[in-house]
């Protein structure tokens, strides 16, 4: 990215659009800071299957409806992050092309980059079968290249889907110094979710320390679970963050999804849509809202479950006994 | 004597006093003076570099490619990785050897996989079996191949076993064996030794159909000797002078048939005892082989070292061996006789890997010298308790030296000569010190056997008494 020095309009030496900060109000005035504020930078994380990639396929539908400019890389070797945008999985990540070619140096910008549904650019890292390799070099690998080539010129928004968990340092990657500065974590009132959000929160703060990497806050994802938006909201609060926003749960995703289209455009006047673009408005106003997570212990998590009744007070005793014996007893 | 003791605990001491507290701590542990009678050096030993020194060790591929398997001069050892382990790796360590290179015998040869981003992401398994072909094609007559991991392959995955096996049955049961030698493995290069010889177990011993030869009484192996510059030829003629049939050479020289037969001789003869012990061991264990460890460095332990081996046999060999000590009376008297007296009273501080820290101290007594500090790279504790038989009361030891550490030494016992490796070199002879390597043999060679003994001790006159050292003043 080339760097400003205070103008707020830049013409643009790429291929496509004007470059604009977003918001001229709302950013702080000195001019080492436009330049971050010029481009957001955001990630979604969360447990495998929570729901990550439609979530943030949909919202970013709704920004682009608002006018923005939006890049979305995926970093899952599934390469399915873009599957709604494009109406078709994407064929050509990255890495197989590079593959292909020799090397990444050999690879056009063009050769990687499709356009879907409101102009939004879409890529896919994508990566080796399961069990061979490294999925995780192959993320760096092609967050570097789309950085050199220019991928982020003249965009508002770059997002970047990253797979489960942050498993190594290469799903750490967009989390990174110069990265994504906000990460917004996929979660519902599950505890298996709710373990994964909070070890994610312990990969952003590693970083928060080094880079300016912060948690943008929970996407509660409703599955309707036991006073779920009381619950997320209190895990929010442990950790530190808001509960961005609570999308509740509707059958017309799966409609969509079937048919390889986000809600937005799918049924554009639906309440779902709606609940979507009210998403997309919380996350365009949070820029630099993000905060440091303060990640908590199992324990914790687990006395937080027991005081929303989701679990019960466990006696001692019933720990690792089936529900049989226990009847018995 | 003893106040020998006492400076040399006060020298350690000062060059201790530099480091800071949690340095110090670990590494005088690594420090001591011998005192006579005592049953080890008083040194830890096979522990992890402290990080910031400047260490001479090496690692586990090293070990392995560079030591122990890269000899081995029919087969051919495919660097596995990134193209930098390979290229320094290249032409190996001076291993001696006949044969046609590139025909029959690959030892100076290189061969790497060479690994790209796209090996490292999508694993580089198809690439080695690649390779594996054209190695069958471009090179009909090689008799196996060996696949020595870099630091990746253990990092992505990779399964080199299955690609072994695969291959090996498509060649009709070649021998192809992978070594998990990653260097990142263990605190050196003694780790790459030891797994480089369980795969010759596991992959050598146990899949290679040997053919039946025909065997006779007195059948041995060299093993451990790597015949830099020849040393293990002029160690062979003195076997073969006793009456003895050295069927193999690990693996200086050797072969993988060679490798395949071993296990029908009827002793093993070890030199480097750090790098072989372990194959050695098992021999013993599971096929009944004794093994003796001899030393051909210097007249009086080659004298020594021949008779102990003749005890393993009859009266003929013990009688041989009598002669063959008789006859190089004459090399030796002559040697010791032109070299002695302006050597004599000479003082060395050694640092070296594998035997060397112990074993050359008798070709330098021989010749009048003293030791008075040595050290090993890579030794265990076993080799600590070995050099008791060696040094003198107050010799210094070094475990894993560090070159701040060697330095100070060096200034503060002000030797006539250091004989150590290539990066030593240059210091210290800018510091005004006669210097000898002692890994390659600064490429001269044979030092081993009596025809060796001479040309070492021309090589350390060559070294001392070279009248440049008194043209010159080093101004530090």
């Amino acid at each position: 990215m080339e760097s400003y020095t205070g103008q707020a309009l830049k013409p643009n030496e790429g291929k496509s659009s004007v470059r604009l900060f977003l918001f001229p109000g709302a950013h702080r005035a000195a001019p080492a800071n436009q330049e971050e504020n010029a481009m957001r930078q955001i990630a979604f994380y969360g447990k495998g299957g929570i729901g990550k990639s439609t979530t943030s396929q949909n919202t970013l539908a709704a920004l682009s409806e608002m006018g923005k400019k939006i890049l979305i890389v995926g970093c899952d070797p599934k390469a399915d992050s873009t599957r709604l945008i494009l109406h078709a999985k994407a064929q050509n990540t990255v890495l197989s092309l590079a593959a292909e070619a020799g090397t990444v140096e050999d690879l056009e910008i063009e050769d990687v980059m499709k356009t879907g549904f409101n102009e939004i650019r879409c890529v896919e890292s994508g990566g080796p079968e399961p069990g061979v390799g490294c999925a995780g070099r192959g993320v760096i690998t092609s967050i570097n290249f789309l950085e050199e080539n220019g991928a982020y010129d003249g965009v508002d928004y770059v997002s970047y889907d990253v797979l489960g968990d942050v498993v190594c340092g290469g799903f750490a990657m967009p989390i990174r110094e110069n990265k994504a500065q906000e990460i917004y974590i996929v979660t519902s009132g599950e505890m298996m979710a709710m373990y994964a959000a909070n070890n994610i929160a312990k990969g952003i703060l590693k970083y928060a320390n080094s880079g300016g990497v912060r948690l943008g806050g929970l996407v509660c994802n409703e599955r309707q679970t036991d006073r779920e938006y009381e619950l997320i909201e209190a895990l929010a609060k442990r950790l530190n963050t808001q509960l961005i926003h609570f999308v509740p749960r509707n059958n017309i995703v799966q409609h969509a999804e079937l048919r390889r289209m986000t809600v937005l455009e799918f049924a554009p006047d639906s309440p779902q849509a709606n609940e979507y673009r009210e998403l997309a408005k919380k996350v365009d106003a949070n820029a630099g809202k993000g905060s440091i997570p303060t990640p908590i212990t199992m324990d914790e998590l687990e006395e937080l479950l027991m005081e929303f009744g989701v679990m019960k007070t466990i006696d001692e005793d019933l720990v690792g006994k089936k529900a049989e014996e226990i009847a018995v007893a | 004597m003893s106040q020998n003791i006492e400076e040399a605990k006060k020298i350690i001491a000062e060059v201790l006093s530099v480091y800071p507290e949690k340095t110090r701590k670990k590494r005088e542990k690594h420090l001591n003076v011998f005192e006579e009678g005592k049953s080890d050096c008083g040194v830890k030993s096979n522990i992890k570099t402290v990080p910031g020194v400047m260490t001479i060790r090496g690692c586990a591929y090293a070990g392995s490619k560079g030591v122990v398997w890269g000899p081995i001069k029919d087969m051919i050892h495919i660097s596995h990785g990134p193209v930098g382990c390979g290229q320094y790796s290249w032409a190996a360590r001076r291993n001696y050897y006949i044969g046609t290179t590139g025909v029959d015998s690959f030892v100076t040869m290189q061969f790497t996989s060479d690994f790209q981003e796209k090996d490292i992401v999508f694993g580089g398994d198809k690439k080695l079996e690649k390779i594996m072909d054209e190695i069958q094609e471009l090179f009909p007559l090689n008799k196996g191949i060996t696949v020595q991991s870099e630091c990746p392959i253990g990092l992505i995955g990779d399964d080199i076993e299955a690609v072994s096996k695969k291959k090996s049955k498509e060649y009709g049961g070649k021998t192809i064996v992978p070594v998990r030698c990653e260097g990142f493995r263990g605190v050196s290069q003694s780790l790459g030794h030891h797994i480089a010889n369980d795969t010759i177990r596991d992959w050598v011993f146990d899949k290679a159909a040997g053919k039946e030869i025909e065997t006779t009484p007195y059948d041995v192996a060299i093993i451990g000797d790597y015949n830099i510059g020849g040393d293990a030829w002029s160690s062979r003629i003195l076997l073969e002078e006793m009456g003895l049939r050295v069927v193999a050479q690990w693996s200086g020289d050797g072969t993988l048939e060679e490798l395949v037969n071993t296990p029908k001789v009827k002793l093993n003869v070890l030199h480097c005892y750090r790098s072989m012990n372990y194959i050695s061991r098992h021999m013993e264990e599971k096929y009944g082989i004794p093994w003796v460890e001899y030393n051909f460095f210097g007249p009086t332990k080659i004298a020594e070292s021949l008779r102990k081996i003749a005890g393993f046999f009859d009266d003929t060999i013990k009688e041989n061996t009598e002669k063959v000590i008789a006859k190089y009376e004459a090399l030796t008297k002559a040697t010791i006789e032109k070299f002695r007296p302006r050597l004599e009273g000479k003082t060395v501080m050694l640092f070296v890997g594998g035997l060397r820290p112990r074993h050359v101290i008798g070709a330098y007594e021989d010749l009048g010298m003293n030791v008075v500090g040595t050290g090993y790279e890579f030794g265990h504790n076993d080799d600590y308790q070995r050099t008791t038989h060696y040094v003198k009361d107050g010799t210094i030891i070094y475990d894993d030296v560090t070159g701040y550490e060697f330095e100070k030494f060096v200034e503060a016992l002000k030797p006539d000569l250091v004989a150590s490796g290539i990066k030593e070199k240059y210091v210290f002879q800018k510091m005004g010190y006669p210097f000898r390597q002692m890994h390659s043999w600064d490429y001269s060679g044979p030092y081993h056997g009596y025809d060796g003994f001479a040309i070492f001790a021309r090589d350390m006159d060559m070294a001392i008494n070279n009248p440049v050292w008194q043209m010159a003043k080093a101004p530090f």
